[in-house]
């Protein structure tokens, strides 16, 4: 049997403060640790929660964004009539030819510069975006250099809100509506008619054509006939498949966000081992003594890395109160397959805390094992003999 | 005459201090019976605290046979000893060694947490030995709020918990003061001559040592026929 968990948790409550203080360090690492993954896990949220499985993006072939793909109306016109593709509520083709559009506007906080996406859209593409959700005010209407914002891009960018105009191209656009996107990639985004946004900027051509597959066999079926036919030089790419490629502009922040969360880490472990190593040296008698009345090795040395896992334990949960605040916080960055603004919000979920304990407990480990290895291995005689 | 419960023949501790090697004990023959009180004394360093933690398995012997309750502590694994210590000594050492954190009932109890008894039984037990020492009423005090002796005899109820055969007592009385050591001498003498435990007890002190049915002398690692030193009769 174990050593009783109260002799490790009354000794905690004796030494409140070393307890708390090493409680603390761990905090603080495990606060960065969640507020960094929190950043990586909303920026990859963002992109991966964007594409619809039945829905396919046809760009020019070797394009690995829509911003540098072009497709033309005869193309576009191929596309509509594929087999496979499903139709509307009025029985209409599910397609929408899209333009893309970056322009550089100023941030509401810093008046610096950042591009966002203007995307002009066809008559089906709202519908398209299962996600998409006009929140205020109404939808552009076609002719009228009418534009929709989603609701981070209105907050965080100037003369973006309901009712404010907006210049770019050849003259003022009006804000009409403001919209979400259940946290997509749409949610960076701001949304006009196709043919308004192409004859303003001069374009002749699409940027890509998003089209619903009838099911899951369409997809295959659609995305076949697209390679195959030699008129197109197209490819067609699933939405979903599409925004997932993009989530490598998570991988800088999560690789930057475990380096820091080490560093730390390894500073933790030392105060954790610090601690530990004190408080053995204070119990070393004690620990003598349990192994005289027959603990085992193994339970001391149990003993101690259960006490030094349950400081950074309890600094793991402060640090979990301390960087939940910053869940559903919104933030941006550069996309850098589309190099456009990316909103999206902090995420600090359940399991991103549970992670969260975990490493905090991973530092107690570490930092406990070595004064509690010294701890089971000292001996018993010399033990009893300390003062 | 009991049953043996130590057998010693030849035995030798040597302690490596460096470069240099220091004989802490050296051909030391000795048998203790089955309800013996036997008291070691001798000048400091003479070895008997050595012996006495060889006896109870808490150190190892450097040559020598010894066989304590038939088993062979010298050479069995350290977690064999372990479980052995714990269903066949008890001890009680000078400075009490009590768990400060843990009450009179939560230190009584621990050596019982290692056996297979309920929550219940361990109960019983625990009030039992308290009661045994005179210390019912101080079941939930913690070591802090005890006096000195009352801090002893928590230990003694500690060692005895357990029912152990053989109870080793390293300087019991050497921290008390004489009413307290003489309240432990007391208990000691009741569990050797009323429930028949073998008693060795390691001391400085002739009138504790009165208390022992058998007393035999150290000197430099080497233990003195029994027709050596003084011998005392309880």
């Amino acid at each position: 049997m174990a050593i009783p968990l109260k002799y490790n948790l009354r000794n905690l409550i004796v030494r409140r403060t070393t307890t708390l203080t090493t409680a603390l360090s761990i905090t603080l690492t495990v606060a960065v640790f969640l507020v960094l993954m929190a950043l990586a896990q909303g920026l990859e949220t963002s992109l991966t929660s964007t594409g619809n499985p039945l829905n396919i993006l046809i760009m020019r072939e070797g394009a690995n964004s829509e911003g540098v793909s072009i497709v033309d109306h005869d193309s576009y016109r191929v596309i509509k009539y594929l087999g496979g593709i499903a139709k509307d509520p009025q029985g209409n083709p599910w397609v929408s030819p899209e333009v893309i559009i970056l322009i550089n506007m100023k941030r509401r906080t810093d008046n610096t510069g950042a591009n966002v996406t203007i995307r002009g859209l066809g008559p089906e593409g709202p519908s398209l975006r299962p996600q998409f959700k006009l929140i205020e005010g109404r939808m552009f209407r076609p002719g009228l250099r009418e534009v929709i914002v989603s609701r981070r891009i209105s907050h965080r960018f100037k003369d973006c809100g309901l009712g404010d105009k907006l210049k770019f191209a050849k003259g003022y656009w009006t804000v009409v509506g403001v919209f979400t996107a259940g946290n997509s990639a749409y949610d960076s985004e701001i949304w006009s008619d196709v043919n308004d946004l192409a004859s303003d900027f001069d374009r002749q051509v699409y940027s890509d054509v998003v089209v619903r597959a009838k099911n899951k066999a369409a997809v295959a079926q659609i995305a076949d006939e697209v390679a195959n036919d030699r008129r197109l030089h197209l490819k067609p790419e699933t939405e979903k498949k599409y925004y997932e490629n993009q989530t490598s502009s998570a991988t800088p922040i999560k690789a930057f966000g475990i380096f820091i969360a080490i560093l730390m880490a390894v500073g933790a472990a030392f105060a954790a081992m610090n601690t530990m190593y004190a408080a053995v040296a204070r119990r070393t008698r004690e620990i003598g003594t349990l192994r005289a009345l027959g603990y085992s090795r193994n339970s001391v040395l149990a003993s101690f890395v259960l006490e030094s896992i349950f400081i950074a334990v309890l600094g793991g949960i402060i640090g979990c109160l301390v960087a939940f605040p910053v869940n559903g916080i919104t933030t941006g960055t550069t996309n850098f397959t589309t190099f456009s603004e990316l909103a999206f919000q902090f995420q600090v979920s359940p399991m991103l805390m549970v992670r969260g304990i975990i490493f905090a407990a991973a530092i107690g480990f570490l930092g406990g094992f070595f004064p509690a290895w010294r701890a089971s291995h000292e001996s018993i005689v010399i033990a009893l003999r300390s003062s | 005459m009991g049953k043996p419960v130590v057998e010693i023949k030849g035995l030798a501790k040597i302690f490596q201090r460096d470069s240099f090697a220091v004989s802490a004990l050296e051909n030391v023959n000795l048998q203790v019976d089955e309800g013996e009180f036997l008291c070691l004394m001798g000048p400091s360093g003479s070895g008997k605290s050595t012996l006495l933690h060889i006896i109870a398995g808490i150190d190892r012997p450097t040559a020598g046979e010894l066989r304590v309750l038939g088993e062979d502590v010298g050479r069995v694994s350290e977690d064999r000893l372990a479980a052995w210590r714990n269903s066949h000594v008890g001890f009680v050492f000078q400075t009490f060694n009590l768990i400060p954190v843990l009450t009179a009932f939560e230190n009584v109890e621990l050596p019982l947490l290692l056996t297979k008894l309920s929550a219940s039984e361990r109960r019983k037990h625990v009030v039992s030995a308290l009661e045994l020492v005179g210390l019912k009423d101080r079941i939930q005090h913690y070591p802090r709020q005890l006096s000195g002796g009352q801090e002893q005899r928590v230990a003694i109820a500690r060692a005895i918990v357990t029912d152990p055969t053989l109870i080793m007592a390293d300087e019991p009385t050497g921290d008390l003061d004489a009413r307290s050591a003489g309240e432990v001498l007391d208990i000691l003498s009741r569990l050797n001559r009323d429930f028949h435990k073998t008693i060795i007890m390691v001391t400085h002190d002739p009138n504790a040592a009165r208390h022992a049915t058998v007393t035999r002398h150290l000197e430099k690692g080497q233990l003195l026929p029994q027709d050596e030193g003084v011998e005392v009769k309880a």
